[in-house]
């Protein structure tokens, strides 16, 4: 079964595969480049002085390759659409199935090589595509300190989650709708509901915040930020953590109004002692430390999913599917 | 019983309509058997239950002493031909009969090779390219290359056109000289069976109506003709399956195990057609009377 399984997907592995073979070799030839423009503008702008140009000027380099980054997002879309919703549905609406289903194999022993063969090359398309990204572009994620939430999805390991999620899911709505368009669109649908859901109201959570008060102390890179003359807060700051909230709180714990800063030694200095020595920072964050935690939960969670949406299939299929 | 293919009280159910109901059915092995009915009797519906494709919503079917697709052994021992002869339209032939050799342990791939190189058909073209007639003619190599001791076909020749129609049916009787298969084809026309079958099963709106030897049917059922006459006083040996009167003439097709010995009655054989269109027409007829679909079984 495997060897036929093979044979049947093999042009579409063939064009997975070789796309995925150009974009290492582009890659490949680049990532050195990238390298070398960060440590002559990025590591050495300190000593000029010019570093919010340095950065700037960094940053916009390889535009187009960057948003490569985008088709490592869209990539479990795209392989639940075209790989994972047509694998039974097409069959279904061709009439081979009858064809299959009536050859010496049984249709759970069918659908189980079909499942761990599309399956498998999914999550590896999808994870070599990331590594390759993430890989890339690490001077840039270096720059660009959050990696939790601009570029969390495109790095690392939760592609991966992603695309067996994606396929599961599109093999599923074409085993339940039996009809390969309109189970192409449930499955993107789904699946976009379902990363936004995590993105917005799991991920936060994967871990308890760190609460944390101390005294507050401005480095380079930080700033004050302020509504409409409502509390204080501080941005900028804490490379790499992911922070959800940063007060200032005076030294009786209430939140200290904008009319603050332009106020008595303030006017003179900002982040000196005698302007905001008694002042406290609450900080409420997930500590940079905590990525690769986060990328394992997250891409757990997806695969969870999968194997979920995996077993249904095969549940219908030996109960229901004719 | 050791019947290839046994059921009782076997139905399914598509929502709250029955595709086939109470469907008691006994086919002898070694036989070559007609399944007629109109489109949507539940032909399909019988065959698929045959080979596992679907599972019965009441009664039982086995299939050679076992329940239908009940594992890869069972499989094995059943080929099948799908309505409209589905095959993978970008794969080549050679292909299918490499997924055939993969898929099937009893898998004869001379035969195979033999039957493509006879049909004159290149084995690299692909099915998607052929004509009906040909891509029938692989299906048919797919099922009978796995070497099944049961062949189930769903209207193999319906979309093919007279000249396609002989030769498939032809190739099939000479599998069955050869390879001694039982074997259901099913139509909607008695017309393409006439020739091959030995036994025939007709299916009206999801009831078996009629089943039997074609030789015992075509011997126990007679076409007579007469002046006219109440049917009813007829002896109770013989029962009418179809009547039609002019003023003066009565025409009827009765079953009788015994001759007709009545001198008022002209006697005439009757055909095959004649016999399924009367059984179908009775159907229709009981259709409006409730509670009386299943009439006559043997």
């Amino acid at each position: 079964m495997i060897r036929f399984a093979s044979l049947q997907f093999r042009t579409q592995a063939a064009v997975a595969f070789g796309a995925l073979a150009v974009i290492a070799v582009v890659l490949g030839l680049t990532g050195p480049h990238l390298v070398h423009l960060y440590n002559t503008t990025v590591a050495t702008c300190g000593a000029h002085g010019d570093c919010a140009s340095a950065t700037a000027t960094f940053l916009s380099a390889d535009r187009l390759l960057q948003d490569l980054g985008n088709v490592v997002i869209a990539l479990p879309a795209i392989v639940g659409i075209f790989w994972g919703a047509p694998l039974v549905a097409r069959e279904l609406e061709t009439g081979t199935h009858r064809l299959v289903w009536t050859q010496s194999v049984t249709r759970t022993r069918w659908i189980a090589v079909k499942l761990g063969l599309v399956g498998l090359a999914s999550i590896a398309v999808a994870g070599l595509f990331s590594l390759m990204m993430t890989w890339w572009s690490s001077p840039l994620d270096l720059v660009n300190g959050n990696r939790f939430t601009s570029v969390f999805d495109q790095r690392g390991i939760v592609p991966m989650g992603y695309a067996a999620f994606a396929f599961a899911l599109g093999v599923l709505a074409g085993v339940l709708i039996r009809r390969t368009l309109p189970a192409m669109a449930t499955a993107l649908g789904g699946f976009v509901f379902v990363r936004v859901a995590v993105t917005f109201w799991v991920r936060p959570h994967l871990e308890t915040a760190v609460h944390a008060t101390s005294v507050l102390r401005m480095t380079s890179g930080m700033g004050f930020n302020q509504t409409n003359n409502g509390p204080l807060s501080v941005t900028g700051g804490h490379a790499g953590a992911w922070v959800f909230s940063d007060r200032i709180v005076d030294s009786a714990g209430h939140a200290v109004g904008g009319n603050f800063l332009s106020q008595g030694a303030c006017l003179q200095s900002r982040s000196s002692v005698a302007c905001i020595g008694k002042l406290r920072e609450v900080l409420v964050y997930q500590p940079a430390s905590r990525y690769w935690a986060f990328q394992s939960f997250e891409m757990a969670i997806f695969l969870a999913l999968a194997v979920v949406c995996g077993a249904v299939c095969f549940w219908w299929m030996r109960r229901r599917v004719s | 019983m050791s019947g290839a293919l046994e059921t009782n009280g076997l139905g399914k159910q598509y929502g709250r309509r029955w595709a086939l109901h109470d469907c008691t059915l006994s086919i002898p092995a070694g036989k070559v058997v007609g399944l007629v009915g109109p489109n949507g009797a539940g032909k399909t519906t019988l065959l698929h239950l045959a080979v596992g494709l679907m599972a019965p919503t009441s009664g039982t079917i086995t299939v050679l002493g076992a329940g239908p697709g009940e594992g890869p052994a069972q499989l094995a021992r059943v080929g099948f031909v799908a309505q409209n002869t589905p095959t993978y339209a970008g794969l080549s032939i050679a292909k299918h009969l490499r997924m055939g050799a993969w898929l099937n342990p009893g898998w004869d791939g001379d035969l195979a090779e033999r039957r493509i190189e006879q049909l004159g058909l290149d084995p690299r073209q692909k099915t998607g390219s052929l004509s009906g007639g040909q891509r029938a003619q692989v299906a048919l190599t797919l099922a009978i290359a796995k070497r099944p001791e049961f062949l189930l076909l769903d209207e193999p020749v319906a979309a093919l056109d007279p000249l396609a129609r002989r030769e498939f049916l032809q190739s099939l009787m000479e599998v069955v000289a050869e390879h001694g298969v039982t074997v259901v084809l099913s139509s909607h026309l008695v017309a393409d069976l006439e020739r091959v079958c030995d036994f025939l099963v007709v299916l009206v709106t999801s009831h078996v109506q009629l089943a039997g030897d074609v030789g015992e049917l075509l011997s126990s059922h007679h076409r007579l003709s007469g002046p006219r006459r109440d049917p009813s006083s007829l002896p109770a040996s013989q029962q009418v399956i179809e009547e039609s009167h002019t003023d003066k003439q009565s025409t009827l097709l009765v079953r009788s195990d015994g001759p007709i010995i009545d001198p008022s009655w002209t006697v005439k054989p009757v055909t095959l057609d004649d016999l399924v269109l009367a059984y179908m027409g009775q159907a229709r007829d009981t259709e409006r009377v409730p509670h009386q679909g299943l009439s006559v079984i043997r």
